[in-house]
C-alpha cells in the first residue's frame, strides 16, 4: 500500500495532466515512493501501477529505465558519483577509490549500518563541477577533494 | 493521393501512409523486423532504412510518411550500405545457432540476413546472455538471448490483446523482454506473440523441439472452437497435427488466432482417444469391428422404435460438429420417425422455436463490428467466449466507438466501457426493458405497452443516451443470453433496441458451427418429422439416446439431468473421439473423427459457410462420423443415404451458395412478460463455461489445462454476502443445487449483484450440479 503520504502527493501531481492520462504521473509518483522509502520495491510499482491504472510492466519499464531509480536498498544517504567523460578526466576515479575506502564498500553496495550507500552514475550536467557526485539525487556536491569528501561525509555522518 | 517513386516505380497512395505502405502497394519489399501492419509504428529495429532522395541519410521506410515527388531507392549504395551495417549490429548479439534453433528454417532474421545480411561478422568479443523467464504454459522465453528487441510481443499485448503482459526492462545492452516479477501471461490471445517474433526468442512451449519447420506440411483448415470460424494452418508431421497457426482471413480473423484455436491441437493426439469401436457385454467393454457395432445400434434403434415408438429415440450434437455430420444426424432420425434432434445443449428457453425467421446470427458481417460506433453487449463473457471477435470490439472501441454491458458478471474486458449495468440473472430482462424506454424516450418513440410499467433507473438511462447518440449501433447478444431462461425475450428487447437506433442486433455464436447446426436442421422444429427440444428430451427421458460429440455432463444446461436421463436410458450410442465419463453409462462408443480428420463444412456466426479436408488420416479406426451416420443410415434402410462424399452431403444439405435469405434473427409471436421484481430467495447461479472447458477438444489439451484459465473454477460472491455467510475468500464452502452439492473454494469478487453467485458450468468439479441458471445454496463446508 502506498502511505498516504505519498498518496498525497501523486494526487497533487495528477492535477497536471488530463484526467484520462493518469499515468503522466509515473515517474514523479515513482521519485516519491523513492523519497520515503529509499527504494522502489516491485510490490512499490505494483502499488503504483493500480494508483495509476497501468500496466504493471509499464511501471516496471520506467523504473528501471532511469538510472537514479533505486531498485533495492541503497542505505538512508545514496552517493552516486559521475564517472563519465569529464568528470573522470579530472579525478573522478580517485573520488570512487576515496569514498570504498572511506565507507568500505563498493559500487552499488550499502554500509552495514545502513547509513550509506555508493553508486555510480552517469554525467549530471554540471562538468564545469567535475569531479562530482550527488546524495539522495537531490544535493550535487562538486568540485571534490579528499578533504572535501571527508568533510561532506562528516556532516552526513552527524545529521 | 500522393505519388512517389519507389525503384523507378511509380506508385499512388494515400495521403499520411508512410513510404513501406507504399512499397507494398507497389509490390517492392523492404526487409523489416519491427514493422507489422497491425501494430502501431516504433522504427526501432532500423532494418527498413531506405534512402530519400535529398534527404542527407537513410530514412527508416515504416516510420516515414510518403510526400508527393519523393524518390525512393531501396537497393541503391547507400541503402544497401545501411542495410548490411543495421544487419551486422543485430547479428552483434545474436546467436549464431540456427541449427539447433526452433525457429531456424522459418526465422525472418535468417531470412533476412541470407539476403541482406554481409558473409561474416567483424565482431569478436563476448556476446550478451539474457536469462529466460518462465511466463506460462504456452510460451517459451528459453532462448531470450535471441531476441533482438523489436518490441513486436509488447506491442501485440498493449494494442490487440489489450493487457501489457510483457515489456522491456531496462535499457540499452541490458534491455530485456519479460512480465513483472515472472508473473504468467494469460491472455487469451497470447499465442499470436509467437508468430509475431520475428526470430526464436517466443517459442511455442508445446511445439518445441518436435519438428523442424521443413518436415511439416500444411493443410488448410477451419476452428472449431468458438463462433468466428478463424481460419487454421495445420502443421502435420508423420500423419500427425504437429501444430496449428493462422491463415490471414481478414473479413474473419486477420491475422490472428486464439490460444484455443491454437494449443487445442494437442487434444487431437490425446491418450484419451477412442481408437475402436467398443460394446458393453454383460456389463465389460469389449473391443469390436465396426460392422458389429453399427448392426449393434441398428438393431437397438429398430427394437426400441418398434417397442417403444420412434418418438423415443433422441439425438443430442454438439454445435462443434460439422454441417454435414449434424444434417445426417436429423436425417436420419427424421427417416426413422423421430424429431427429437437439438444441437442446442446448453440452452434452457426454446419458446421462439419455429418463431425465428431463421437462423440465428451475428446480424451483420463480422467485419462490420470495427465500423461501429456503439455496442450494446448482453449477457456476454466477451473476452473467454469469443476472444477475436473481443478484440475487434477492443480495436473499434480504440476508434473511437464506446462500448455498453448488460450483464451478470463484470469481467475485465480490457477497454474502456462507457456504461454497463450489472444486474442479478432474472433481472436482465427488466433491465434491457428499461434501456428500452428510456431509448424511446430519447427518441420520442412510443414506448412498447408491455414494458410501459418498468421504472427506469440511471444506469439504464446512461445507456439509452450513449446508443441514441449512435450513427451504427450494434447490439450484441452473448451465450450467457442465449442460455437465459428468458432468452427469446431478451432477443426481443435487443430488436426493439437495435430497430429504435437503427441499428443491427444479433447473436455471437456459441459454437464454430451454430448456425450451420440450425441450417442442417438440427433442431427438432425443422423439416416435416417434428419433436422434442434438448431440455424435454431430458426432462421426459428417452429410452435411446445418441450422442454426437456429446459429453452430458459437461455440455448440456443441466448436467444432473442429462446424467439421469443418460442413466436410465436402454440404449445410450456414444459417438466420440475420446473415451470418457460416458464409459459408465453408454452401450456403445464409436469413435468419430475430429475436426482435423474429416472433410466438412463449419457455418460461422456471420453465416459465411467455410469447408475443410482432412488434414489427418483418422487415427486407428475411428471414421468421420458423417460416413458413420451414412451406414446407419443405410442399415436402417432410411432412404436417400447414398452418399460418396461430404460434399455430396453438403450439397444437398446446403444448396444455395448466398445463405443470406436462411439467416433471420427477428423473432415473432413471443410475449414479452416482465416481473417487476426480483423473487429474491436464495442465490441466483450465474455460470460461465470456462474458456478451456468449452468443447470435448480442448478440454484435452494438456498445455491450455495447464494454464491459469483453466483452474479449477472458484465460487464467486460479493462481499457483503460472504459477510453474511462468514466465509472468508479462500474458504471451502459447500455448493448446493437440486439434489447435489460439490466443494468449491470462494473468493470474492465485489462486482457481482446482490443476491447473485457466478460457479462455472461445463467443468468436471461443478458437473454434479443442476441447470446453469437458477436458484443455489452456498453454505460454510
Amino acid at each position: 500500500m502506498l502511505s498516504a503520504h505519498i498518496q498525497e502527493q501523486i494526487n497533487r501531481e495528477l492535477k497536471k495532466y488530463p484526467v484520462d492520462q493518469k499515468q503522466s504521473a509515473v515517474m514523479s509518483a515513482l521519485r516519491f515512493v523513492q523519497d520515503e522509502k529509499g527504494w522502489i520495491s516491485t510490490d512499490d510499482m505494483s502499488d503504483v501501477a493500480e494508483f495509476l491504472g497501468m500496466a504493471k510492466m509499464a511501471v516496471m519499464e520506467v523504473a528501471t529505465f532511469y538510472h537514479m531509480y533505486n531498485l533495492k536498498p541503497m542505505g538512508k544517504t545514496t552517493i552516486t558519483v559521475c564517472t563519465n567523460l569529464s568528470c573522470t578526466l579530472c579525478g573522478a576515479e580517485e573520488t570512487v577509490a576515496h569514498l570504498k575506502t572511506r565507507l568500505g564498500i563498493g559500487l552499488g553496495e550499502v554500509t552495514a549500518d545502513g547509513k550509506f550507500g555508493l553508486r555510480e552514475g552517469e554525467c549530471m550536467g554540471a562538468c564545469k563541477d567535475a569531479p562530482l557526485f550527488t546524495i539522495n539525487n537531490k544535493r550535487l556536491c562538486g568540485r571534490l577533494s579528499k578533504e572535501k569528501i571527508d568533510q561532506i561525509l562528516a556532516e552526513l555522518d552527524k545529521s | 493521393m500522393i505519388n512517389i517513386e519507389i525503384d523507378g516505380k511509380l506508385v499512388e497512395t494515400e495521403q499520411g501512409s508512410t513510404v513501406m505502405d507504399a512499397a507494398h502497394k507497389a509490390g517492392v519489399y523492404i526487409p523489416h523486423f519491427c514493422y507489422h501492419k497491425k501494430l502501431s509504428i516504433s522504427a526501432n529495429c532500423r532494418m527498413c532504412l531506405v534512402e530519400v532522395e535529398k534527404a542527407p541519410k537513410p530514412l527508416p521506410a515504416c516510420a516515414t510518411p510518403a510526400a508527393e515527388g519523393m524518390k525512393v531507392h531501396t537497393h541503391s549504395e547507400l541503402a544497401v550500405k545501411a542495410q548490411k551495417g543495421v544487419m551486422e549490429f543485430l547479428l552483434i548479439n545474436h546467436p549464431l545457432d540456427c541449427p539447433i534453433c526452433d525457429q531456424g528454417g522459418e526465422c525472418e532474421l535468417q531470412d533476412i540476413a541470407m539476403g541482406y545480411g554481409g558473409g561474416e561478422s567483424r565482431y569478436a568479443e563476448e556476446k550478451r546472455v539474457v536469462n529466460p523467464k518462465q511466463i506460462g504454459e504456452l510460451i517459451s522465453t528459453n532462448e531470450m538471448s535471441r531476441c533482438i528487441q523489436c518490441t513486436r510481443c509488447v506491442r501485440f499485448g498493449q494494442e490487440i490483446a489489450g493487457i501489457m503482459e510483457l515489456g522491456m526492462a531496462n535499457r540499452t545492452e541490458h534491455a530485456q523482454i519479460m512480465s513483472f516479477v515472472n508473473s504468467s501471461v494469460d491472455s487469451e490471445l497470447s499465442g499470436n506473440m509467437i508468430d509475431l517474433c520475428p526470430v526464436g526468442a517466443l517459442t511455442s512451449k508445446p511445439f518445441r523441439y518436435t519438428a523442424r519447420s521443413w518436415e511439416l506440411s500444411r493443410r488448410k483448415s477451419v476452428s472449431p472452437h468458438d463462433g468466428l470460424g478463424s481460419n487454421l494452418a495445420l502443421h502435420v508431421k508423420d500423419n500427425k497435427v504437429a501444430r496449428v497457426v493462422p491463415v490471414e482471413n481478414e473479413a474473419v480473423n486477420e491475422c490472428w488466432i486464439s490460444d484455443k484455436d491454437r494449443f487445442s491441437y494437442e487434444g487431437l493426439n490425446s491418450p484419451e482417444r477412442l481408437t475402436r469401436p467398443m460394446i458393453k457385454q454383460d456389463g465389460k467393454w469389449v473391443e469390436v469391428d465396426w460392422a458389429p457395432a453399427l448392426e449393434y445400434v441398428a438393431n437397438g434403434l429398430r427394437q426400441i422404435a418398434g417397442s417403444a415408438g420412434a418418438e423415443h429415440i433422441a439425438a443430442l450434437a454438439t454445435p462443434h460438429s460439422t454441417f454435414e455430420e449434424l444434417y445426417l444426424l436429423q436425417k436420419l432420425l427424421r427417416g426413422i420417425g423421430s424429431g427429437n434432434v437439438d444441437y442446442r445443449l446448453r440452452q434452457s428457453d426454446f419458446s421462439a422455436d419455429g418463431k425465428q425467421a431463421g437462423a440465428p446470427w451475428l446480424g451483420m458481417p463480422v467485419a462490420d463490428i470495427n465500423a461501429a460506433d456503439r455496442f450494446l453487449v448482453i449477457g456476454s463473457f466477451l473476452r473467454k467466449d469469443h476472444p477475436l471477435l473481443a478484440q475487434r470490439i477492443r480495436q473499434a472501441v480504440k476508434q473511437g466507438a464506446q462500448a455498453n454491458i448488460v450483464h451478470a458478471a463484470d469481467d475485465d474486458l480490457l477497454m474502456p466501457v462507457a456504461n454497463k449495468s450489472i444486474v442479478a440473472p432474472d433481472e436482465m430482462l427488466n433491465t434491457l426493458a428499461q434501456v428500452l424506454k428510456a431509448l424511446a424516450a430519447e427518441k420520442q418513440a412510443a414506448v412498447p405497452a408491455e414494458i410501459a410499467a418498468v421504472t427506469v433507473g440511471d444506469a439504464a438511462i446512461a445507456i439509452a443516451k450513449n446508443l441514441a447518440s449512435g450513427q451504427q449501433v450494434a447490439v450484441l447478444l452473448g451465450n450467457f443470453a442465449q442460455q437465459h431462461p428468458q432468452a427469446a425475450q431478451i432477443a426481443l428487447l435487443a430488436e426493439q433496441i437495435a430497430a429504435l437506433c437503427a441499428g443491427r442486433y444479433g447473436y455471437l455464436g456459441e459454437a464454430a458451427n451454430s448456425v450451420g447446426a440450425y441450417l442442417a436442421g438440427a433442431v427438432p422444429f425443422a423439416g416435416d418429422v417434428q419433436g422434442m427440444n434438448a431440455a424435454q428430451m431430458l426432462a421426459e427421458p428417452r429410452k435411446a439416446y445418441l450422442l454426437l460429440n456429446v459429453e452430458p455432463e459437461l455440455d448440456m444446461h443441466n448436467p444432473q439431468q442429462a446424467m439421469s436421463a443418460m442413466r436410465a436410458a436402454d440404449m445410450v450410442v456414444v459417438m466420440s473421439a475420446y473415451k470418457h465419463h460416458a464409459m459408465d453409462y453408454a452401450d456403445v462408443l464409436l469413435p468419430v473423427a475430429p475436426f482435423s480428420e474429416t472433410s466438412g463444412t463449419f457455418v460461422n456466426t456471420e453465416g459465411r459457410a467455410q469447408s475443410f479436408k482432412g488434414a489427418v488420416k483418422p487415427l486407428a479406426e475411428a471414421r468421420p462420423a458423417w460416413k458413420v451416420l451414412r451406414v446407419l443410415g443405410n442399415l436402417l434402410d432410411v432412404s436417400g443415404f447414398d452418399y460418396d462424399t461430404s460434399e455430396a452431403v453438403r450439397a444437398e444439405g446446403l444448396h444455395t451458395l448466398s445463405l443470406d435469405d436462411k439467416l433471420g434473427n427477428r423473432i415473432s409471436g413471443v410475449a414479452i412478460n416482465i416481473a417487476t421484481e426480483s423473487n429474491g430467495a436464495g442465490l441466483q447461479r450465474v455460470s460461465d463455461v470456462p474458456i478451456y472447458s468449452a468443447d470435448a477438444l480442448v478440454r484435452r489439451a494438456a498445455s491450455l489445462q495447464k494454464t491459469h484459465d483453466a483452474a479449477v473454477p472458484c465460487v464467486m460472491l460479493n462481499g457483503s454476502q460472504m459477510q453474511k455467510l462468514g466465509v472468508e475468500s479462500g474458504d471451502a464452502v459447500k455448493v448446493s443445487q437440486g439434489d447435489a452439492s460439490v466443494q468449491l473454494t470462494v473468493q470474492k469478487n465485489d462486482s457481482l449483484p446482490q443476491g447473485a453467485v457466478r460457479v462455472a458450468a461445463g467443468h468436471p468439479a461443478t458437473a454434479a450440479l443442476g441447470a446453469m441458471f437458477g436458484i443455489m445454496s452456498v453454505e460454510r463446508a
